[in-house]
């Protein structure tokens, strides 16, 4: 179980006193910068304040992925497909203003401006294991809101089965989507109890601080039991609908990637094993937990159907 | 046989400087790895840069291996035969890097899932016998050996070098995820470097440029240049 109240488990047993330390220090440090920044715009402060309250652990042999490497190794087809590309190509690449449309099997369906569409929440610090399809993972303090507070407030109808997020078409900004690596706009999707589970967050920072351009600003999907693909980035649509979206990897390539895509060390990739991957920053490889590591938490939802036609 | 002053002069220039120089700058890329490795300048998942380091250098030397022959046609070099051998091992040092590094810090400790992979990811089973190749002929690359085995029975072994080219892209083709357009490079150039090879069978009276001495067609050249490889002068 990843998430606990600090009442349950003392920060001593989940992190190394010393990293919990600096991390006070360096959130402290960030804290009084981003202060300088922009602060009426982020909301960073409160998220910093949330952070104290929420006292998200984690196991203690999951050390947390530093930062230089979280944000200089990215999977963000939109910006390039080399690792380094996204953070090369992101810099100037213009999250506000923002805007979100809402819309399909909704009750009110809309544009909202991102500041609108978040202010009414308090963002919260989660730590989640993060695995990619490809085979390698990281351990990230996310900042984000859980997606279901958020939909709870959109008031999706009776009809809506899934939900469909889409990324932003803008091949002036993202010099990726210039060529057609992928069907443009990425588009990736979750069934409503999937996206209504407490563990589903919409990301809006890492560390303390507000989602870099190449992490997916200034918001995205993370879905810490499945494979990092799902996670769709800067999203400018969300969309309920009644029936399964074709979403980009399964529309790319429907043998290699379903619409489930949960982390399972049993099914492996057409071409590769998912029994083992490689945490950023290491060099030998550890066992890949089914689901991520939180099983006790989703397992249930999976009930009953075959993980091997469902991958 | 004697060879003219000029020749001489060239073959000094290949044996002393070309060749010397070759082989430093062969060794950059390595240099450049250990450089990085020991400054922790690999980036993020430093055991995959590895990997595709010394992958890409592995294809980049069996592509100048095969680039040697057609170079030689098309500007009369024919010196550039003596550089062949020592580029073909430069690519098996980079498969050996190369494998090495997949073998050791990415499955020490998993010796089953090791002989697993080889028979059930075709990426791996197609690189691993490309590896295979490319020791049989790093084995088979001393003078003696050509000797031993004949120059025919050699030059129809060598030609295995085509295979390991197409295993080598085949094995990057089939592990990038959705954007092929650098396997697909490599493709081509492989695949302008055999047709050229095609163009030569067919027409067999295409001569080597400079070669005046002997006039010799094709396939006579191939079993030449086996002699002429040790660059010992001895072209009779």
């Amino acid at each position: 179980m990843l998430i606990r109240k600090r009442s349950e488990i003392p920060s001593s047993e989940i992190t190394p006193e010393k990293t919990y330390i600096d991390r006070r220090k360096f959130i402290g440090a960030t804290l009084a910068g981003v202060g300088a920044v922009a602060v009426g715009r982020t909301r960073l402060p409160s998220l910093l304040a949330a952070e104290g309250d929420s006292g998200v652990g984690f196991p203690a042999d999951d050390e947390l992925t530093p930062y230089e490497l979280i944000t200089s190794y990215n999977n963000f087809y939109e910006f390039g497909t080399s690792k380094e590309d996204p953070a090369r190509n992101a810099q100037e690449f213009v999250t506000r203003p923002w805007t979100v449309r809402v819309e399909g099997e909704v009750s009110r369906p809309a544009d909202y401006d991102l500041d609108d569409l978040l202010r009414p929440h308090t963002p919260e610090e989660r730590i989640y294991r993060l695995r990619c399809v490809e085979g390698w993972s990281a351990v990230i303090p996310w900042l984000g809101i859980p997606l279901r507070d958020i939909i709870e407030r959109l008031q999706p109808t009776s009809n809506a089965r899934f939900v469909e997020f889409t990324t932003l078409l803008d091949p002036e900004q993202m010099p990726g989507q210039r060529r057609r690596v992928l069907n443009w706009p990425y588009v990736e999707g979750l069934r409503m109890d999937e996206a209504m589970h407490p563990l589903t967050l919409i990301a809006v920072g890492l560390y303390g601080r507000e989602l870099p351009n190449q992490n997916g600003a200034p918001l995205r999907l993370v879905v810490p039991w499945k494979y990092g693909f799902k996670s769709g980035k800067s999203i400018v649509k969300i969309r309920f609908r009644r029936n399964m979206p074709l979403t980009s990897w399964a529309d790319a390539a429907p043998r290699e990637y379903g619409f489930y895509a949960n982390v399972n060390p049993e099914v492996d990739h057409p071409r590769w094993s998912q029994a083992r991957e490689r945490r950023l920053g290491k060099f030998l490889r550890i066992r890949t937990q089914m689901f991520n590591g939180y099983g006790e938490e989703v397992a249930h939802l999976y009930n009953g159907m075959d993980l091997r036609r469902w991958f | 046989m004697v060879l003219t002053r000029r020749a001489l002069t060239q073959q000094q220039l290949i044996s002393r400087v070309v060749k010397p120089a070759f082989f430093a700058l062969a060794l950059v890329p390595f240099g450049l790895l250990l450089r990085d490795g020991f400054m922790e300048q690999l980036g993020a998942n430093p055991v995959e840069e590895i990997t595709h380091r010394t992958g890409d250098w592995t294809l980049y030397f069996l592509l100048a291996t095969l680039a040697i022959t057609p170079l030689r046609r098309l500007t009369g070099l024919n010196q550039l035969i003596k550089m062949r051998r020592m580029v073909g091992l430069f690519a098996f040092f980079y498969a050996c890097l190369h494998l090495f590094t997949y073998l050791v810090i990415d499955l020490v400790f998993y010796l089953p899932e090791i002989a697993e992979d080889i028979v059930k990811r075709p990426y791996i089973t197609v690189g691993f016998t490309a590896f295979l190749i490319l020791t049989a002929l790093a084995v088979t690359s001393p003078i003696r050996m050509v000797k031993k085995l004949g120059g025919r029975t050699w030059n129809k072994l060598h030609r295995l070098i085509y295979v390991a080219g197409a295993l080598g892209v085949l094995h990057y083709l089939w592990l990038v995820k959705a954007d092929t357009s650098r396997p697909v490079v490599f493709g081509l150039v492989l695949v302008g470097l055999l047709a050229f090879r095609i163009k030569l069978l067919r027409g067999r009276d295409i001569r080597f440029r400079g070669w005046r001495k002997t006039g010799a067609v094709a396939h006579n050249d191939r079993l030449k240049s086996i002699a002429l490889w040790e660059g010992d002068g001895d072209l009779t």
